[in-house]
């Protein structure tokens, strides 16, 4: 599904990533662990084509298509998601208005018609209960005035909506308490089909005794370093990384 | 991150305009310039009284003693008054006996502007007056309307049926002598609008005056007139749309609302005059002086105006509360693109008692543009008890536009409460970016971000126009970010 192949990204003419090449097919799920600094968002910046960052080497194809010259619209018609970090809060717009413009933007890519607006209502209101977002929050400003918690589960719900292939979690954990973590978790997980693929950005094996990585990866300055089974992130709870730092001659 | 900036605000292509194509017809445009000899020719065009000869003789006199106003935050290029013709009448035929027809010609752009003049085709409730240049084209739905007492009809025809009317309120509200365009507009306004709603009467249909300039080397002076009665109620719309030339043009009106008690006008306007090319060229300059005397008590005004076109706007719709208790309403989004430039807003004037002014306005500035939002809450001593909040929001697209916000505040009664609040906020990359992760394109998400800015405004509108000004403000952004 994504093929990463010796990618160098810089930011600001600064080289952050250094030659990273990676594989996830379909109904895996990858995690990419780190310390804070080693070039995680800037992998999954780069892979929805956040304009900041500029690929000086390497390849991204995603199914068989170059990803790198695509703009990030289209990107996402193809079925990526990401599930910002950060989401930003957009003052004003609705986030039924926002939703239907994403979906109806979706289907006009496939060719189809714009989604009728009780189908589309109904849609929100099934896919809503996935991540327990109450309807409050669906009729509000786009993230406005959501706690953190509910902005990841806001993050989810929208994952629900635009059913991608290849979903990225960028330290979707983060500033979540336990309640929330299992919500955002299983949310996910009802979401995961044989067909769709997951690239999970995070520090802490919390996350990932929900998710159940296939494959985990390790980035460190830059470069991925280790490759693993799901027992590697078990190591690095117990150990941290310095041991990997270590092995890797660094 | 930094040439992304740049790009952002570099990429400020020209922006579709819809209404630019011109008309081919016959018309009767006099001799450019202005003097007594055009003010008296204008009026015996029309066969006016003599009472409005004087009128008009006296603005003129007193128009030229003064000098254009210097205050707006606003470039304005030097207007040579000697330059303009100031008559065009496109349904005047040569050579022809008995009443003028309706040239197919000016029916269909008409038609062609989405304002149908076949009443059969109308939208359904809006009674329609099209005005082009200095003449009314058509009015629609008059016999209906007349059933109940309402007079719908061109100012000119005003003038020769209903004179006295026209008489008791022309100059009441607006007065020749309030500014430099006022005079001269008093001087030598062509058409407009006469609206009168009789006492008790709810108008039951939207009237909407729909303004084109189509002759080259023109001005167009917009003169119209509202007066409901006591307990009547009326809702107007305005648009205005014009041809794109190389030059600048001239729209100089007046406006003049009066209301009586209990009554409540609604008049909004959804202003898209053509607003220059993407290098700052051509475009109308929209002079314009709009008033309403809430006369009554508890009576109601409301302005709403989407202001997306005119390569320069001035204006600033204002209420006078004198009626205790009255209640007036102003809500404003003004767009400026490329090199745009609008100084507007309001005045709210207290002097009744009990009186409440809210002034909503919404100002979206890109490309090189500069928007000033200009308003003043006077109270006067007699206004006890009076009401005013203001909020005044900016929205600045790119880095090279500007935004203004000049609120004056004069009150003379220490029992009024005047409230004003003002944002200033940017479409920042990271907004932009979020929509586009989710497939929405920029164009599209400034379009939803822009929408939901100026939602409180466009909320007020009347349906049709609500859907329209949506659309108008997606379009006239079109281009203005990366």
């Amino acid at each position: 599904m994504l093929e990463i192949r010796d990618l160098h990204v810089s930011i600001a003419g600064k080289e952050i990533l250094k030659g990273v090449s990676l594989t996830v097919r379909d109904g895996e799920v990858h995690a990419l662990m780190g310390q804070n600094g080693a070039g995680k968002s800037t992998l999954s910046n780069v892979i929805v084509g956040h304009p900041s960052y500029e690929v000086t080497q390497g390849s991204i194809t995603f199914n068989g298509k170059d990803l790198l010259g695509m703009n990030p619209e289209e990107r996402a018609h193809e079925g990526i998601f990401l599930s910002f970090q950060q989401p930003v809060e957009i003052p004003g717009v609705s986030m039924v208005n926002f939703m239907r413009a994403a979906m109806n933007a979706k289907r006009k890519y496939q060719g189809l018609e714009p989604m009728a607006a009780a189908e589309f209502l109904k849609l929100m209101r099934e896919k809503r209960k996935i991540v327990e977002l109450d309807n409050k929050l669906a009729n509000r400003s786009v993230n406005e005035g959501f706690s953190g918690g509910e902005k990841k589960r806001n993050e989810i719900f929208q994952m629900a909506m635009l059913e991608p292939t290849l979903s990225i979690l960028d330290e979707t954990d983060s500033g979540l308490d336990v309640d929330a973590l299992r919500i955002v978790a299983e949310g996910f997980n009802k979401l995961r089909t044989p067909q769709t693929s997951a690239l999970v950005i995070t520090h802490y094996q919390r996350l990932l005794d929900y998710l159940k990585p296939d494959v985990v990866h390790v980035l460190i300055g830059g470069q991925i370093v280790k490759t693993a089974g799901p027992e590697l992130a078990l190591q690095i709870e117990e150990r941290g990384f310095d041991w990997i730092r270590e092995e890797a001659g660094l | 991150m930094m040439e992304e900036k740049n790009s952002f605000v570099r990429q400020v292509a020209e922006k579709k305009y819809e209404y630019g194509f011109t008309t081919d017809v016959q018309t009767e445009i006099i001799e450019k310039g202005l003097s007594e000899e055009v003010v008296r020719l204008i009026s015996a065009k029309k066969g006016e009284p003599d009472w409005l000869l004087q009128f008009r003789l006296n603005a003129f006199r007193y128009w030229q003693t003064l000098e254009p106003p210097t205050w707006g935050h606003l470039q304005m290029p030097e207007i040579d008054f000697q330059d303009i013709s100031y008559y065009a009448d496109p349904t005047r035929k040569k050579a022809e006996e008995g009443p003028k027809e309706i040239d197919p010609e000016l029916m269909k752009t008409f038609d062609k502007l989405g304002i149908p003049l076949e009443e059969r085709m109308a939208l359904s409730g809006t009674a329609v007056d099209a005005v082009m240049d200095s003449v009314s084209v058509k009015t629609t739905f008059r016999e209906k309307l007349q059933e109940q007492g309402i007079i719908f009809c061109s100012i000119s025809e005003a003038v020769r049926e209903h004179p006295d009317l026209v008489r008791q309120y022309l100059g009441s509200v607006v007065p020749y002598k309030d500014n430099f365009y006022a005079a001269l507009n008093s001087a030598v306004f062509s058409d407009g609008s006469f609206v009168y709603i009789p006492r008790g009467v709810r108008c039951p249909m939207e009237l909407s005056t729909y303004f084109r300039i189509n002759a080259r080397g023109t001005g167009q002076f917009e003169r119209t007139l509202i007066v409901c009665d006591d307990n009547a109620y009326v809702s107007y719309l305005e648009g205005c749309t014009a041809p794109m030339r190389d030059e600048n043009q001239l729209h100089a009106a007046i406006v003049e609302i009066v209301v009586m008690e209990n009554a409540e006008v609604k008049y909004s306007t959804v202003q898209n005059w053509y607003p220059g090319d993407a290098q700052g060229k051509g475009g109308v300059l929209n002079l314009v002086t709009k008033r309403g005397h809430l006369r009554g008590a508890n009576s109601r005004l409301s302005w709403t105006q989407v202001e997306t076109g005119s390569a320069i706007t001035w204006k600033y719709p204002s209420c006078v509360l004198s009626g205790e208790g009255s209640q007036a309403e102003f809500y404003s989004v003004a767009v400026t693109n490329n090199f745009q430039q609008a100084d507007t807003g309001t005045k709210m004037i207290h002097i009744g008692r009990n009186t409440r002014s809210t002034i909503i306005s919404k100002g979206i500035s890109a490309g090189h543009s500069q928007n000033s939002y200009r308003g003043l809450v006077r109270v006067a001593s007699t206004a006890e008890g009076a009401r005013n909040y203001s909020s005044c929001d900016s929205l600045l697209l790119g880095s090279s536009c500007g935004a203004h916000t000049f609120p004056y505040m004069d009150v003379h009664n220490e029992t009024a409460v005047v409230e004003h609040e003002a944002t200033t906020s940017k479409i920042s990359e990271d907004q932009l970016f979020y929509c586009n992760q989710r497939g929405i394109s920029t164009e599209d998400a400034v379009g939803l971000i822009v929408n939901g800015y100026a939602r409180d405004v466009i909320n007020k509108l009347p349906m049709e126009f609500a859907v329209e000004a949506q659309k108008l403000l997606g379009v006239s952004l079109e281009g203005s970010v990366g």
